[in-house]
């Protein structure tokens, strides 16, 4: 393929591509400052300085050790819920349930260290996590084996257990998990008692919140792109997630692949809860009855970290903590200007719509770009692809 | 138990599951029309809100209960053109469009009742109307014709949708952009025209559906839906993408709402129990999907944006 051609067209082409293969890496940068633009006007509106409200974002959330820990902390169920989504979604399975899988999860946690608080540490911590996956696991293989094999719409489902998760939440929060003592002042939160010294997760920098989880969490998205990229299970997920009907001409097998995507997106997302509860300061679970007072919309918001990092779980460490950084740093600048945090939630959805509109567009621009390298790259090699893997799966229906 | 068996309670009952049951279906019946046409939207949580939240406010300024409802129906109609240009026109996922608009109404409200409102206010009831002679019949005429006006408008609406979608050339124009949007263009029917005017009805709705939500609860606090929006859009497949199936679902959450209120005010079932109680109807619906995706064929395109000669 080293040949040229002089042509006046397939200069065009190569310039075109070369257009095409730009826009494709820059949309979703550009989305980002979109976002951050619409969310300045939010700012303004609110009656807050912009600068003075991102100043104050930004030292809130990365400026000094504690700052740095409390924002990796806080990263760690975003990325976690992150790389499950990059799972799911590369399967054309689209979880929303990361808040129930999340809150099983804890609730799974929480019950083994309460069940068995004498373990030692070395085996009593890897169990919890482990109780995290599978309570997290199984509700997430639920509305997937749903949809595999009864074409049960998962989004719906997934919503709906959301729901019957965080209902069982405050069920078991409000009686069967609750030892009298566990009650605080009151008797208004619903929280567990104290988990055994045993079940903590460990911490890593003494004086600073920064605990294993957050090293455990960047180790099991590295294990999420290896599985996605280097294993023949990762490319069963992926092709089913292009094409059901092409993956199962090929031989695979389509409904088992679907149901396993789900089942590890549900895990992680449990491996989220459990750390939700032993590496939290209190190490007890806690709610305020809300679908979000235990999760703090996690579940929703690694949704946004896996979008904006296209699908890839290395670039979801990098963007759930810059998403995290947000989160932490926005109450921050709650103090200073007087803008809620809540504000961050808003300027969230904003990126999920921008993201997902600037994708086909994106997608659009790929395919251009790569039907003009085949048709002959120009001098400079300017028309080869990079194989970056940031597409989403096409559109299917939700069925 | 006894108690709750008098007919003054049970047709209390019946009356406040009738409310309850308003935001959903209004919500599920515009929901329906754009799934009908091949669009799903997710959003409808967030617009509730957004339409919730708009109604606080004018009713709180103004005091006008009609303000207020003009408000919810106004958000919604604008957020309904921002959706459709996202899924109808950019052709996003819409699986993930709406949880954006869902979030961004969620984190927007939040922000605008802790910035807008110092101390909480409550706004007033809307009144109920009674139907001449109707409303005179024992019992029924308390469940059924003393409601107020949105109560009447959201199920005269359910007879309504139903003659447009199965007896109108635009109801056979949204069914065939639904069911299969390359054949409508060939015979000349616009597609996006189309779609954009049931997202934007549908997103109308939802404004109203969280407008007629705020009046019922009479104050607007954080996350004042609950996921009543993400039901809406459940019970539309519950209801096999027809109003009247729709409608049944509505009423089904709405009394079981109301029958969960009424018993924890007398006491039958203890607080915890009723957390259980309130699982029943999510656990229905996903068991009502599993049986529905058996049963009943979705609209072909659903969630399908179109592209010509794609």
């Amino acid at each position: 393929m080293r040949w040229r051609r002089t042509t006046q067209e397939t200069r065009a082409a190569g310039a075109a591509g070369r257009k095409d293969l730009l826009f494709s890496w820059f949309a979703l940068p550009a989305a980002g400052i979109l976002a951050l633009l619409l969310g300045t006007l939010l700012l303004l509106a609110f009656g807050a300085n912009p600068l003075t409200a991102y100043r104050a974002l930004v030292s809130g959330a990365f400026d000094g050790t504690y700052a740095l820990t409390s924002t990796a902390v806080k990263a760690v169920p975003l990325l976690l819920v992150g790389a499950g989504i990059c799972i799911a979604f590369r399967a054309n399975m689209l979880n929303i349930g990361g808040e129930g899988q999340i809150a099983m999860g804890g609730l799974a946690a929480t019950a083994t260290a309460l069940a068995v608080p004498s373990l030692p540490a070395i085996i009593l911590v890897p169990l919890v996590l482990l109780a995290g996956a599978v309570g997290g696991g199984i509700w997430g293989a639920i509305p997937g084996a749903f949809k595999a094999y009864f074409q049960v719409n998962e989004i719906l489902s997934t919503i709906m257990l959301n729901l019957v998760a965080v209902q069982f939440m405050n069920y078991l929060l409000s009686g069967p998990l609750v030892a009298n003592s566990g009650y605080a002042v009151g008797g208004l939160i619903p929280q567990t008692k104290l988990l055994s010294r045993n079940a903590w997760l460990p911490t890593l920098i003494a004086g600073t919140q920064l605990h294993l989880g957050v090293l455990i969490a960047v180790l099991l998205a590295v294990g999420v792109y290896v599985l996605l990229w280097h294993t023949g299970i990762g490319f069963r997920i992926r092709a089913v997630g292009l094409s059901r009907d092409a993956s199962r001409y090929a031989g695979m097998s389509v409904r088992p692949t679907m149901t396993l995507a789900m089942t590890l997106a549900g895990a992680l997302s449990g491996v989220a809860g459990a750390m939700l509860v032993v590496g939290s300061v209190s190490h007890r679970m806690v709610t305020d009855g809300t679908l979000t007072g235990f999760t703090g919309n996690a579940g929703f918001n690694g949704i946004v970290v896996a979008l904006f990092a296209g699908l890839n779980p290395l670039w979801t460490i990098l963007t759930s903590f810059l998403f995290a950084g947000l989160l932490v740093g926005g109450i921050s600048a709650q103090v200073i200007t007087g803008v809620p945090a809540d504000v961050v939630t808003a300027f969230n959805g904003l990126v999920v719509v921008l993201v997902v509109s600037v994708e086909f567009l994106r997608r659009r621009a790929r395919a251009r770009a790569r039907a003009a390298a085949i048709a002959g790259p120009d001098p400079g090699g300017g028309g080869e692809i990079p194989e970056t893997g940031g597409e989403m799966p096409g559109t299917e229906v939700p069925a | 138990m006894s108690h709750f068996l008098t007919a003054a309670v049970l047709t209390a009952t019946v009356a406040a599951g009738i409310q309850l049951a308003t935001p959903f279906l209004l919500a599920a019946l515009g929901e329906t029309m754009g799934e009908r046409s091949g669009v799903v939207n997710l959003g409808v949580d967030g617009i509730m809100l957004l339409g919730a939240f708009g109604a606080y406010w004018v009713a709180a300024k103004t005091g006008s209960l009609v303000l207020a409802t003009a408000a919810g129906l106004g958000i919604g109609l604008v957020m309904g053109l921002l959706t459709a240009f996202v899924s109808v026109t950019l052709k996003a996922e819409q699986g993930i469009s709406g949880i954006g608009v869902f979030l961004f109404g969620l984190g927007l409200t939040n922000v605008m009742l802790l910035k807008l409102f110092a101390s909480p206010v409550t706004i007033p009831a809307l009144p109920a109307v009674r139907i001449p002679l109707l409303y005179r019949i024992p019992y029924f005429g308390t469940m059924f014709f003393t409601q107020n006006w949105l109560v009447y408008l959201a199920f005269v609406l359910v007879p309504v949708l139903t003659f447009v979608l199965n007896r109108t050339t635009y109801g056979m124009k949204i069914r065939a952009v639904g069911e299969n949007p390359a054949a409508a263009d060939t015979v000349g029917v616009s597609v996006s025209r189309i779609r954009y005017s049931t997202v934007i009805l549908g997103c109308t709705l939802a404004g109203l559906a969280g407008a007629t939500l705020l009046m019922l609860v009479g104050i607007f606090q954080e996350d004042l839906t609950n996921s009543e929006g993400f039901i809406a859009v459940a019970l539309v497949y519950f209801g096999a993408f027809r109003p009247l199936g729709v409608m049944a679902g509505s009423l089904l959450y709405g009394m079981v709402g109301a029958v969960v209120v009424t018993w924890k005010t007398l006491g039958i079932i203890p607080t915890s129990a009723s957390d259980i109680a309130s699982m029943a109807p999510a656990v229905l619906t996903v068991l009502a999907l599993l049986f529905v995706a058996r049963r009943f064929q979705q609209p072909a395109a659903l969630g399908k944006p179109y592209l010509r000669g794609g």
